[in-house]
């Protein structure tokens, strides 16, 4: 072993999380504060779409979304990011080609990360090749379980060696990591080996992103930028469809880091139908009633 | 380790070309509750036999709203006399209906005031944060719900005293008076009357002269209940008055929670008569945080500890003791925390704290501030602006404290934390027990063994472990030392209005 990556890890309850998280909820967040926050979030979306029967034709309607969120709404901002499989990036980055959207590439034998790590530098240098902006990389679990946390370090390491100028998330699966003691002490090893942002779930195992579950890890960035003065961003993925629970999600961005991680460059929310409840509140924001699910595109 | 350096050293690479969208200063929006749906008299009369009567002392007084300043009713004041009235009404109640009408009777009764606060619950949080000071989101979350419970609570037992107390043929002890203070109006009120009812007493009850009128609303609620006449009577005015319901010869059981000299007074008072008694008097409780807390939430618990309700509460962890190895990133991180407190108006559902009770209270806590400042402690305040108007405290620690610092011994029931460092386990129960005091005291740490160590060792009656001011109807609350004396809530509660 001889390096502890836990030194500065501290316990965490989850019984104080889950208090702590009931008091996000309550904040009043209306009219002008509300349709920022609303905007704000659909600019720190990475539209996904992460299947085995994605196609280049479906990558490009989705890429014709992230640049053309409704265009019968004024003045929207665009999403952050597209979150595509390594071998669609050249169609997603063609398709953005002029545009600030990003695209991401899931990496590293992606969701289970059950595979060699030569496998997964290859993966990671093609979709790098490929002229990925961000790669979105899953840890080993079974490695983290069993406590080869060594392991665990060095293959986020040779990631982050493999992504050059690309930022790396690091996927830790909260879902199969069973306690919030082993979110803190996962995102405490990923930051430490060179994670620019940590991210909840591939969105492939239930439960996804939870909300104590993120403010763990938020904990841990605030921590890390405390001590090295570095900032770290976070991606809470799968299971936020709504907008009233990604403005929680600010309210708890915005009392745990504060205001220099409100934007897209630290804070995205990974998420496909987030997206259009979005839209459908700023509509009804504007004209004061709700219209159709069918007035948004599910591209 | 040169490669986890080599890692960090990575993230700084300059990021190129990301979409920014920065929100500066994002505001949350105001929400200040309404108030047009509360109906509050602009003159309250005392409850007696179930009527609202003119005081024979023709005295009235004002209670205003410490938020704004603004006067919102005038309060009658009893005198002796009306004390008598609401005793003799009270005695007549428990010798003619009350003590004779079947237990499971009671019960219904019981049940039907829990319900109503239930229905009534926005009214009541609404006059109880313009009335007392303290935020909606805790008379509304809080306050109020749990009133309500301990009448479901107390309401259960009613018919079940026999198997409360078996082979003790349980009997109730007659008229309870019951004194009750400004810093959880109506939740007192609940506290003392449930297990009053319950157990078959009936009750003369004064609340505190600055937040009479949420126990005034409850006597409203009463009335519309149909309780018989006289069960419960409510008599409002200043320390006279409770002196007046302390001293009849017709009371035969004294509940009091307020301060530890009034406690004092009170029990040479009772002293040589056949009154029984309950105390629940202040407190100035040690928050204990060891280096393997869970540090974030010991934070959370903290600020819950001495910030809720303005710290006006006696089992406030007003005096917090942090292991010395992690007392710099725990008060870093407790100032960083103290930063996102909301201070203002309490009838925003956004704000975290309130207004300071009454100027009254305002000063001495003032005057504390000063005390440590002279006394050579450092003070933190929280950054926050006050408004122009109303009674308000920054949220305030006291670092470099010890034993020795008045601010450390005395209660000062505000926003005040005294912050000392401790290395071992021994030197902080040595520490957390030298105070006259007893109420309470909170533990944080991840391991159970150090918990039951330490929990069997404080002279505390409560001892909360890696959480803080949490309260049930089934759980007993009541202090060791000059914190008082019986239990409230559970079925210990249930012993302090029986003769068993």
């Amino acid at each position: 072993m001889g390096i502890s990556y836990f030194d500065d890890t501290p316990h965490v309850d989850q019984v104080g999380v889950e208090e702590r998280i009931a008091r996000f909820s309550t904040r009043s967040i209306k009219k002008t504060s509300k349709m920022q926050a609303l905007k704000l979030a659909l600019n720190m979306i990475d539209l996904t779409t992460l299947e085995g029967k994605d196609t280049p034709g479906k990558v490009n309607q989705m890429c014709y979304k992230a640049m053309h969120v409704c265009n019968q709404l004024p003045e929207l901002p665009t999403v952050a990011a597209v979150c595509v499989y390594p071998n669609h990036v050249k169609t997603a980055r063609k398709a953005l080609n002029g545009t600030e959207i990003k695209v991401a590439a899931v990496a590293t034998a992606f969701p289970s990360g059950n595979s060699t790590s030569s496998i997964k530098l290859e993966d990671t240098q093609f979709a790098v090749s490929e002229g990925a902006h961000e790669i979105d990389m899953v840890i080993s679990r079974g490695e983290f379980l069993r406590g080869n946390y060594n392991f665990v370090f060095d293959e986020i390491a040779a990631i982050k060696d493999a992504c050059g100028k690309a930022r790396l998330k690091v996927i830790l699966e909260t879902g199969e990591l069973s306690t919030l003691d082993n979110v803190r002490k996962a995102s405490d090893l990923a930051i430490q080996a060179g994670a620019d942002f940590i991210k909840t779930s591939t969105g492939k195992i239930q439960p996804a992103a939870t909300m104590p579950v993120t403010l763990v890890m938020l904990q841990a960035i605030k921590d890390h930028y405390k001590k090295t003065g570095k900032m770290v961003g976070m991606k809470p993925a799968g299971g936020i469809s709504t907008a009233k629970v990604a403005i929680n999600y600010l309210v708890m961005l915005h009392e745990t880091l504060g205001d220099s991680w409100m934007t897209n460059e630290w804070f995205r929310f990974g998420a496909s139908s987030l997206a259009n409840d979005l839209l459908m509140q700023i509509g009804k924001e504007q004209h004061g009633i709700y219209q159709s699910k069918d007035y948004f595109s599910n591209d | 380790m040169n490669q986890k350096e080599n890692r960090i050293s990575k993230t700084e690479k300059k990021l190129e070309n990301v979409s920014k969208t920065v929100f500066k200063d994002w505001k949350y929006a105001p929400s200040p509750e309404s108030t047009e749906h509360v109906k509050i008299a602009p003159r309250y009369d005392l409850f007696i036999n179930g009527k609202f009567v003119k005081p024979e002392s023709k005295k009235y007084f004002d209670t205003v709203s410490p938020s704004t300043e603004k006067k919102l009713s005038e309060i009658a004041e009893a005198g002796e006399k009306d004390v008598d009235k609401a005793v003799s009404a009270a005695k007549n109640a428990y010798d003619k209906t009350w003590r004779k009408i079947p237990a499971k009777e009671r019960a219904k009764y019981i049940y039907r005031i829990a319900r109503m606060i239930q229905e009534r619950a926005r009214e009541f949080a609404v006059i109880e944060t313009m009335d007392g000071g303290k935020p909606i989101r805790e008379s509304r979350d809080i306050d109020v719900p749990l009133a309500a419970n301990h009448f479901f609570y107390y309401a259960g037992w009613a018919d079940k005293l026999d198997y409360a107390f078996p082979k003790t043929n349980p009997r109730p002890l007659g008229v309870a008076g019951q004194i009750i203070p400004w810093n959880f109006p109506l939740l007192m009120a609940a506290w003392k009357i449930a297990p009053a009812l319950a157990t078959g007493n009936t009750v003369v009850l004064k609340p505190a002269e600055s937040t009479p009128l949420t126990a005034l609303k409850l006597a409203e609620l009463i009335q519309d209940s149909g309780l018989p006449e006289g069960v419960v009577n409510i008599v409002t005015g200043f320390g006279k008055t409770g002196a007046a319901i302390v001293n009849h010869p017709n009371v035969n059981k004294v509940a009091f929670t307020g301060s530890t000299d009034v406690g004092k007074i009170i029990q040479k008072a009772v002293a040589g008569t056949s009154k029984k008694i309950t105390l629940e008097l202040g407190g100035k409780a040690a928050n204990i945080v060891f280096d393997d807390a869970p540090i974030d939430q010991a934070v959370e618990g903290i600020v819950n500890g001495i910030f809720f309700n303005q710290g006006h509460v006696c089992c406030a962890g007003s005096r917090l003791f942090v292991q010395e190895n992690i007392a710099a990133n725990l008060i870093e991180k407790l100032k960083e925390r103290m930063e996102s407190l909301i201070v203002g108006d309490p009838l925003d559902k956004n704000t975290d704290i309130g207004a300071i009770n009454s100027k009254e209270q305002l000063l001495k806590i003032q005057e504390y501030i000063s005390i440590g400042i002279n006394e050579g402690a450092e003070i933190h305040q929280s950054s926050c602006a006050l408004p122009n108007k109303g009674f308000f405290c920054k949220p305030t620690l006291f670092l470099n404290t010890s034993q020795s610092h008045r601010i450390v011994t005395e209660e000062i029931f505000g926003p005040v934390l005294a912050v000392q460092t401790f290395r071992t386990i021994e030197e902080v129960i040595e520490k957390a027990n030298n105070i006259p005091y007893g109420l309470s005291a909170g533990v944080w740490t991840d391991k159970g063994s150090k918990i039951f160590h330490l929990t069997s060792k404080m002279r505390a009656g409560v001892v909360w472990a890696n959480t803080y001011n949490k309260f049930d109807p089934a759980s007993p609350f009541g202090g060791y030392k000059e914190s008082g004396f019986g239990r409230e809530g559970g079925l210990h509660g249930l012993s302090a209005y029986l003769t068993i």
